[in-house]
């Protein structure tokens, strides 16, 4: 592969991650070595103030989160696209220029619709 | 440097500005301008319809041969228009009484129009898909529109994983074609595709997924299984979408694509088209007989539907593909009729959908039973009638081109599919109306689409080859010689 | 180039035990967990490729929203997802027969695999026009240019996601004291406040 040359700049996150797993499982490792293992049910089990816990710990909860969470997700992509847009606007003119002006303008239409609308709001 | 000759786009980029536009003015005035906003979306459709009047006829690529123009583009287009203007005007009342009129509503039916007619000029793989998710994400979230239905959120839902699933195959099918042939450009597609003197597994199986995703678009069996489950779900007023435009956009993508670049592989889709045609007709047919439900049996009606039209173009002619061009006009028509029926079927405030609920029809409410008596005659192909002379073009072209099977098929499943259509009608005519009746009045909007339609449906005998000799003028855009 | 090789093979694999311990882990976050190690690797996997871009996207929309968007779901959902697999198992001889079916398909496709004679030359045709030394750069002089009007779809897509979340979950409650940033401003003291002298001795009236 002749484009690969690029790939060095990774090298050193590959060794980070090397070393990473390397850590974690001496961690992992040398506790099961090292340690005494005494396993017990119990101490698996939820402490709440010495009650047998009452419901599961999981619980509907509002919609709203969600929301939050999907606009948050439309504007993560807006920006990934502004990425390659800010290094490459000295090669492709007024048109690249304009083509994502009139991108966010459209987005911008979305936004303004969001805040009107209070979905931004936390009441 | 890329072309600025937004000309062709006029229609898509009015629409987006409209639909962008109303919304704006939708969430500073609130929901009670719902009604306001929905008239100005039909007109805004009607806008795009006149910019299309003004598209030179020659074709046009442009954007860097991401778009093309021509007769067969316009001729969907105004299809699509059409259906989208009919569906927002049907709405308005229904979704009034429903107690769900919010402006968004109007704003997402033209957006999904935007994708549709994207979808029919699109001549560059990646632009087609962006139309198809623009129209289908606007499609998923109409359908669980009213989302306090546990209904229509359920019918939400399978049609946003099914239609994902289907987005899905039809990217890997997209991707297995740039990697044979290396390119997503139609033309660059064809070139390389004929320059094959076998077409290569590969590329078929890419094709046969291309194919799968646009059949579930289109509801062809055994891609259906979605269809009856979303069109009962669905409020009324999106079903009436869900029946007409996307069905006329994603068929028109379908042609132009096998028309298009895989036109050098026409052999091998050939087959795969024979084969959903069949399928749909037959299911489309037998299923229809066991439903109760109205918006079910319409479901397998359209599967029906589509069937045939992709019998046309299974033809693989310039005859071929005009036939499926006026089946698709006569389809869209005499469903927007129907559905302007269908919304009528309320009691005691409630609309109810059932096929008991018509019995009696013709003594409480004569003239609707008669509308719908035409129209169901006209569905299932009876003679004077509009649906007859869209069977009788699309049967001529098989038997031109050879596929007597088909034909032959069609011709059985169409008395099959007689029988429920006549039930309809048996409801109607012959059964004593077993619970109270419906309730009166006719939003006079909706009114006038049936009365126009009926009009089409029984008046096309008249005028019959000027709007076939319209047809194939579209369809003759695709043959370039 | 062994080392490309080594991280190529055992990415791939990462990505495919992670995939398949999402769909047989007993537990759902766990599931959602190894989804988000199957993002990661497959990032790599695109680095790898030489797809800087994509790969980097990859870590940031997917791993950074859309996974802690699962994770919220299936931490906080109230689901028993113990009943849910219950019927599950019977629809496997489907599944098996649909992955075997995809995996000959993908058999015939490697056996088979002759590109068109001007595929090549196809694929260099937008790249020609493009001179730039990484990845992202390259991406961003044909995206706005070359593919802008998908680009201006990819936008309007956006919008129609973003008034579809909201037409789907945004609700309006009433009873609710909205905060009203122009009163609070608008708001002086004399209106509000009176200063009263009061008499020693008297107390206030």
């Amino acid at each position: 592969m002749a484009a690969a040359d690029f790939l060095i700049n990774y090298l050193p996150i590959l060794l980070f991650m090397g070393i990473a797993c390397a850590v974690s499982g001496a961690a992992v490792i040398g506790s099961l070595l090292v340690a005494k293992q005494n396993p017990d049910p119990e101490k698996l089990s939820a402490y709440e103030c010495g009650f047998e816990p009452f419901g599961d710990a999981r619980s509907k909860f509002d919609v709203r989160f969600y929301l939050v969470t999907l606009l948050f997700i439309i504007f993560d992509l807006e920006i990934a696209f502004l990425f390659p847009w800010a290094i490459s606007l000295g090669d492709i003119g007024l048109f690249g220029f304009f083509s994502m002006m009139i991108f966010l303008a459209v987005l911008t239409v979305g936004f303004i619709y969001e805040w009107k609308k209070g979905a931004l709001e936390w009441e | 440097m890329i072309s600025f000759n937004l000309i062709p786009l006029l229609p898509e980029i009015y629409l987006s500005l409209a639909a962008m536009g109303l919304l704006l003015l939708g969430v500073f005035r609130g929901n009670e301008s719902s009604s306001v906003i929905s008239w100005a979306c039909v007109m805004a459709a009607g806008i795009a319809a006149l910019l299309l009047l003004w598209m030179p006829p020659e074709r046009m690529i442009v954007l860097d041969g991401m778009i093309t123009m021509d007769r067969f583009s316009v001729f969907m287009k105004y299809l699509v228009l059409a259906g989208v203007a009919a569906a927002i005007i049907l709405s308005i009342e229904y979704m009034e009484r429903e107690k769900a009129a919010r402006f968004e509503y109007p704003v997402l039916v033209l957006l999904a129009g935007a994708g549709m007619m994207i979808m029919l000029s699109a001549s560059n793989l990646l632009a087609v898909y962006m139309g198809l998710e623009l129209q289908s994400l606007s499609l998923y979230v109409l359908t669980a529109f009213r989302r306090d239905s546990v209904h229509a959120a359920e019918a939400g839902l399978k049609y946003f994983i099914l239609g994902a699933l289907s987005s899905g195959m039809l990217l890997f099918g997209i991707s297995l074609i740039y990697g044979f042939t290396g390119s997503i450009d139609f033309g660059l597609i064809h070139s390389s595709l004929s320059k094959f003197a076998e077409i290569p597994a590969g590329a078929i199986v890419g094709l046969v997924f291309i194919l799968a995703g646009t059949a579930f678009k289109i509801s062809a069996a055994p891609f259906h299984m979605w269809t009856p489950d979303v069109y009962q779900g669905a409020p009324t007023a999106v079903t009436a979408l869900l029946a007409m435009a996307p069905k006329v956009a994603a068929i028109g993508l379908l042609m132009r694509l096998l028309l298009g670049p895989f036109e050098p592989a026409a052999f091998q889709w050939q087959q795969i088209i024979w084969f959903l045609s069949a399928a749909s007709m037959i299911t489309g047919a037998f299923a229809a007989m066991m439903q109760s439900d109205i918006k079910r049996l319409m479901a397998y009606s359209s599967i029906g539907h589509m069937g045939y039209a992709l019998i046309g173009l299974a033809a693989f002619s310039q005859a071929g593909a005009g036939a499926v061009c006026l089946y698709m006009l006569i389809y869209v028509i005499m469903g927007a009729g129907a559905f302007a029926v269908i919304l009528c079927l309320r009691r005691d405030g409630r609309s109810c959908q059932r096929i008991e609920d018509l019995s009696g029809l013709s003594r409480t409410h004569p003239l609707l039973a008669y509308a719908m008596a035409i129209l169901m005659f006209s569905m299932a192909g009876i003679p004077p009638l509009a649906g007859f002379f869209g069977k009788l073009a699309i049967f001529q072209s098989a038997m031109t081109a050879g596929l007597y099977g088909l034909a032959i098929l069609g011709v059985l499943t169409s008395v099959v599919a007689a029988y429920y259509y006549l039930r309809i009608v048996k409801v109607m005519f012959f059964e004593e109306p077993t619970v109270a009746s419906l309730d009166r009045g006719m939003p006079l909007a909706r009114g006038l689409i049936l009365i126009l339609c009926l009009v089409f449906v029984t008046g096309f005998i008249l005028a019959p080859s000027s709007i076939m000799a319209t047809a194939q003028n579209a369809a003759a855009a695709l043959f370039p010689e | 180039m062994i080392v490309q090789a080594l991280a190529f093979y055992l990415f791939a694999g990462v990505l495919l035990a992670s995939a398949l311990m999402v769909i047989t882990a007993r537990n759902p976050v766990h599931s959602v967990l190894f989804l988000i190690l199957s993002f990661f690797s497959a990032a790599a996997l695109f680095v790898l490729l030489g797809a800087e871009f994509v790969g980097l996207i990859l870590v940031i929309v997917y791993v950074g929203a859309v996974a802690v968007l699962f994770l919220f779901v299936v931490m906080m959902l109230d689901i028993d997802f113990a009943h849910l697999r219950k019927g599950a198992m019977q629809y496997v001889p489907v599944g098996i027969a649909v992955a075997a079916v995809l995996l000959g398909e993908l058999g015939m496709l490697y056996l088979s695999w002759n590109a068109a004679p001007d595929a090549l030359l196809n694929r260099g045709a937008p790249g020609a026009l493009l001179a730039g030394p990484t990845n992202t750069e390259r991406l961003g002089q044909l995206l706005y240019t070359h593919y802008a009007f998908p680009f201006q779809v990819a936008g309007l897509i956006l919008l129609a996601a973003m008034i579809g979340a909201i037409v789907l979950t945004h609700r309006t409650r009433p009873g609710v004291r909205r905060q009203s940033v122009a009163t609070q401003h608008a708001r002086q003291a004399r209106d509000v406040l009176e200063i009263r002298k009061v008499e020693t001795g008297k107390g206030a009236v």
